[in-house]
């Protein structure tokens, strides 16, 4: 007759956050940061098909890392959250903050009660529309929620990352500016990211009910070529121009979806 | 509220309306159409030809047409409950999405309703599936909304929608038109419904022509949105007192664009005045 092992609650959660981590370590790392005119989400992400950022709702996008089919299934049940809620109530009642709180409720839930934790970190940014209050809310596989006003980076090496961001923000920065930071936060000194090994999308203020756009590989590409002119000797090789990396088209119904 | 997520195999896809039958069965009693406690009160914009309750008069006029680069598409701003006019400045013509627009004839509340969940429809997909309907596969989907509220309409709450929208992939306008049953027909020119359709769909008719310009086509709606405020009691004229015009949208690969009041004013301004020479000409 074989007796069950006891292991320690504790030793039981550290190592599903093990698991965990190792799983989102894995991926790519990802960084959303406010800039003068909304939040700018980008992403090291060569498909240009499987998207790790998306719209959720006029004013809310959703940022996903770490194993794809679970992050994307969070999304389509925010997006299914916040759409019932638009229809239910209206559509100004819909707020990143709910929609943080239900995530983190969720992944809080299987963190302790399932076998297998998700492994998976989410970004959740929604637009002030009225001024620059911009929320960011970060969600870690436990269920953890932070705030930030400012940036905040998921994925792997998301500690480095961070460190990189943090020398280089400023409040209220251009959006030019503010990809070059985060490509380069991303990138490191070691490596050169280009325009087709990107995913950048925006929240921003506009005259159209629904905020959030795709910026194309093209727009990257020359807005990336601009910093690099503006600051030519910032520390090893930045994120260098690349005026011709519009190699990879992206598909541009999704542009012209993300403008009602 | 918790995070409607589902087991594998009862999953919605990417229909809001199965969406809100699977998660809140007192918002979608029954058909799971169109809300039922929405339709019972609230005026009338129009049945064609099925009178909506005996002695009820019910009016509105919506005209589609397609043009050289689009569709565009008009309805009055008049709702009566029985022999009152029960709003003044009520809307008919929305956007569905970017490119397409609903107009709606019908019980009012009913109507609106199906508006709204139409529209929410189409995005929710869009976003689900990062890829936009067809215009073929929205049209589609109005008709089913439509076919969900059979039974209302059994018991007199009638919508009749008309669909009209820029085909991405055909690059030119489409008009689809629905019957109670929301069986679905696509109109090749020009529609109009509503208590005043007839004249306003005859003054169109007498106007058409193939590859009219966007400013001829707007005219003509204006137009025939006079004519039928002319004879029928239930669809409303422009209104310069209060600055109520009838809602004039076109749409064309540019997408959805509602046309100022001021627009639609100037239009008819021309239009009374070609009446009038034409009435002072017949008279010398």
């Amino acid at each position: 007759m074989t007796m069950p092992y006891y292991v320690a609650p504790e030793q039981v959660m550290k190592d599903r956050a093990e698991y965990a981590q190792k799983g989102i370590a894995r991926g790519r790392a990802l960084v959303g940061s406010t800039y003068d005119n909304g939040v700018l989400i980008v992403a090291e992400n060569p498909s240009n098909t499987l998207h790790k950022i998306s719209e959720i709702y006029d004013r809310v996008a959703f940022a996903g890392v770490g194993r794809y089919n679970e992050f994307d299934q969070l999304r389509v049940a925010g997006v299914r959250h916040a759409d019932s809620k638009g229809y239910a109530y209206s559509r100004e009642d819909v707020d990143a903050r709910s929609l943080a709180n239900v995530y983190a409720q969720y992944l809080g839930q299987v963190f302790t009660h399932e076998m297998k934790p998700l492994e998976v970190e989410i970004l959740v940014a929604e637009l002030d529309p009225a001024g620059d209050a911009h929320q960011l809310f970060h969600i870690a596989y436990d269920g953890t929620v932070a705030d930030e006003q400012r940036f905040t980076v998921l994925g792997g090496e998301a500690d480095a990352v961070a460190h990189r961001m943090a020398a280089r923000f400023r409040p209220g920065w251009t959006l030019g500016d503010a990809i070059v930071a985060c490509v380069a936060g991303l990138s490191g000194p070691a490596r050169t990211l280009h325009a087709g090994d990107l995913e950048v999308a925006v929240l921003e203020h506009g005259p159209w009910r629904r905020s959030f756009r795709r910026v194309e590989d093209d727009e990257v590409a020359e807005l990336l070529a601009q910093g690099e002119v503006a600051e030519p000797a910032v520390e090893a090789p930045g994120p260098t121009k690349r005026p011709d990396a519009s190699g990879a088209t992206e598909e541009e119904t999704g542009e012209a979806a993300s403008r009602d | 509220m918790t995070l409607p997520l589902f087991p594998f195999g009862s999953d919605p896809g990417p229909s809001f309306v199965e969406l809100l039958r699977r998660t809140s069965a007192a918002a979608q009693p029954g058909s799971g159409g169109v809300s039922e406690a929405i339709g019972g009160a609230g005026g009338h914009l129009a049945g064609p030809g099925a009178p909506l309750i005996p002695g009820v008069a019910h009016g509105t006029t919506i005209v589609a047409m397609r043009y050289e680069n689009g569709v565009v598409v008009a309805g009055d701003r008049r709702a009566t409950e029985g022999n009152m006019i029960a709003h003044r400045s009520i809307e008919k013509v929305f956007p569905a999405d970017r490119h397409s627009a609903v107009a709606i004839a019908g019980a009012a509340g009913t109507a609106v309703e199906m508006v709204r969940l139409f529209q929410t429809q189409l995005e929710h997909y869009e976003k689900v599936e990062g890829t936009r309907l067809s215009l073929e596969g929205k049209a589609n989907q109005l008709g089913q909304m439509v076919s969900a509220n059979l039974q209302m309409a059994m018991q007199g709450l009638v919508v009749i929608p008309l669909f009209a929208g820029y085909d991405l992939r055909l690059k030119k306008g489409r008009i689809f038109t629905y019957d109670v049953t929301g069986g679905r027909f696509e109109e090749t020119e020009f529609h109009a419904t509503g208590s005043g359709g007839r004249d306003a769909k005859n003054t169109v008719k007498l106007g058409y022509r193939e590859h009219l310009g966007r400013d001829e086509a707007v005219e003509l709606a204006v137009a025939a949105l006079y004519e039928a405020a002319d004879e029928d009691t239930a669809t409303g004229g422009p209104d310069p007192l209060r600055g109520i015009y009838p809602v004039v949208a076109t749409v064309d690969s540019e997408g959805y664009r509602r046309l100022d009041d001021s627009e639609v004013a100037e239009s008819f301004t021309r239009v009374l005045e070609r009446r009038r020479e034409r009435s002072q000409g017949g008279a010398s």
